[in-house]
């Protein structure tokens, strides 16, 4: 589903790489958690993958999409298939609940009475229905990212990139946001989420996947946060 | 296939309709865009109109020259014709009439109706008037050749003595009149030219302007997927709303104008400027006139929006 081969990445070449030659292979329907300290290149990570920005060097392969081969007018299709929850969710301030998950709807093109068939069944399971009518600036973090959720699945992405979506939230509305990611996990879709929550991370129970220093640390099933220190 | 098909037709509703209704939220912004597209636009009317009416002006007082062949009375019909025939050989010759002695007669009653004393001395003897070759040059500023041919001596010997008139000082004064023309012209398209630039400019601005109040929500439609054309569509129509407003409003100036202008001058015409027929020209052409003034609107809009956008839209590449 995912394949990088050796992709680095260097914004700057007095600072060296952000990334240094990571390869990693993403099973379709995986739950993959992505964690390290700030600067360790998640967030690099993942803007590569939605192409944001372009490798210095290595292939990208995402659900069969040769990053070398796409087109700048591609691009769109591409982010399509992908949905992205954002640390800072990057809602819409002056759009309500409803009309800020149609909206990722309505820039591909689907029809009113679609919008208003799908919308409530994605609130549903991001468990905000009910809250249609609000605005951003009335929902508390957890819900505003769970809104977020909703707008990254409503189009049934087969891969959800998550950055970082507990990183503003206390630990109660954080687990729900995860515990929405699992449920979307078990619908059937790829997901792969950056924390630096070691609770997460150790209630999960999944891959884990560490960065340090634009290298990858470990990669191991089922693991623990602390489990990074071992293999040092 | 009807699927994506329908998507499209829903895509291409949604841009106009947020188009329409960025217009109308960035309405104070757009003041100052329309009213410099106004302008502009009133300028390329005005230009037109003027040319149209310029471009009349001399057609007719062109059409009122043309060279006179005075025959003696001794020549023979066989003679004249093949002096007619002979000059609608030549390549600057637009028309060629002949007027009999007759016709040269009655002509000359029709033109002096309202001066019986001069009638009164031609009715009294006999036709003293000469039959006439009329000849109408396509080009006043090529009649050489024709009065190269009439005063070669076999020609000349037909022609009586005042024979050839060239209308001479109104050729003079056209060649004034097509000189003013010409630099107006000059001037008006210089200032099309320079208005369009500076329209094109403003309206580049309004709609960066509008970008950087909505650049967040452009970042977001960007990593949702949403495709180039469907973020820049809502702007490209709000600067063609500009076009097509301006476009109207122009027409409506320029009808008022024409309006105030018949009620308050009793002329008829301002200089060169014969402001009856720029008013028939502008009434009979209201149509064509309003849907290029559309057009260059739309135009004018469309790019400098497509402009504007383009630095927003792009993707990086290293």
């Amino acid at each position: 589903m995912i394949l990088l081969d050796r992709v680095s990445k260097t914004y700057n070449r007095s600072l060296g790489p952000s990334l240094d030659r990571i390869s990693l292979h993403v099973e379709p329907k995986e739950f993959v958690i992505v964690i390290g300290q700030s600067g360790a290149g998640k967030t690099t990570l993942l803007r590569l993958l939605t192409r944001e920005e372009r490798p210095s060097s290595g292939k990208i392969i995402i659900g069969g999409i040769d990053y070398d081969k796409l087109k700048d007018k591609d691009i769109p299709l591409l982010r399509r298939k992908i949905g992205v929850v954002f640390q800072d969710f990057k809602l819409l301030p002056n759009k309500n609940v409803f009309e800020n998950v149609a909206f990722a709807l309505e820039i591909v093109g689907v029809g009113s009475r679609e919008i208003k068939h799908t919308v409530p069944k994605v609130l549903d399971i991001v468990n905000l229905k009910g809250k249609e009518k609000r605005m951003p600036n009335e929902l508390s973090g957890g819900e505003r990212q769970r809104v977020a959720i909703a707008r990254a699945i409503v189009r049934q992405p087969r891969i959800l990139i998550a950055d970082e979506p507990t990183g503003n939230l206390d630990p109660k509305h954080a687990w729900d946001v995860i515990k929405v990611l699992e449920k979307i996990n078990r619908y059937g879709t790829t997901v792969l989420l950056t924390t630096h929550n070691a609770e997460v991370v150790n209630k999960l129970k999944r891959r884990v996947v560490t960065l340090e220093h634009g290298k990858i640390a470990s990669d191991r099933a089922n693991a623990n946060y602390e489990a990074k220190d071992d293999t040092k | 296939m009807n699927r994506i098909y329908k998507r499209r037709l829903i895509t291409f509703w949604r841009i106009i309709t947020t188009g329409m209704t960025n217009f109308i939220r960035n309405a104070s912004l757009a003041i100052a865009a329309i009213a410099v597209m106004v302008v502009t636009l009133t300028i390329v009317l005005f230009s037109l109109i003027a040319n149209a009416t310029f471009t009349n002006t001399i057609a007719q007082i062109t059409n009122k020259i043309d060279i006179s062949v005075y025959l003696k009375d001794s020549v023979t019909p066989q003679q004249k014709d093949s002096l007619v025939a002979n000059l609608k050989k030549l390549p600057d010759v637009g028309k060629v009439t002949y007027l009999s002695k007759d016709q040269a007669l009655q002509t000359y009653i029709k033109d002096n109706t309202k001066n019986p004393q001069l009638l009164q001395a031609i009715n009294a003897t006999d036709n003293p008037l000469p039959a006439t070759i009329k000849i109408k040059p396509l080009d006043l500023n090529k009649i050489g050749t024709i009065k190269n041919f009439l005063v070669t001596p076999a020609n000349a010997a037909l022609q009586t003595a005042d024979s050839p008139s060239y209308n001479g000082d109104r050729k003079q004064a056209i060649d004034t009149i097509t000189h003013a023309t010409n630099v107006l012209r000059t001037i008006g398209i210089a200032s099309v030219i320079i208005f369009t630039i500076i329209c094109a400019l403003i309206i580049f601005n309004t709609i960066q302007m509008a970008i950087f109040n909505r650049r967040d929500e452009l970042t977001i439609m960007r990593l949702l997927g949403a495709s180039t054309s469907y973020i820049r569509g809502p702007f490209v129509v709000e600067s063609a709303i500009y076009g097509i407003l301006s476009a109207v409003l122009s027409m409506v100036i320029v009808n008022a104008a024409f309006i105030a202008s018949s009620s308050a001058l009793q002329a008829t015409s301002l200089g060169l400027l014969d402001i009856n027929f720029a008013a028939d020209f502008f009434g009979s052409h209201f149509l064509r006139l309003l849907l290029l003034q559309l057009l260059v609107g739309i135009l004018i809009g469309i790019a400098s929006s497509t402009i504007a956008t383009r630095r927003y839209l792009k993707f990086k590449t290293k």
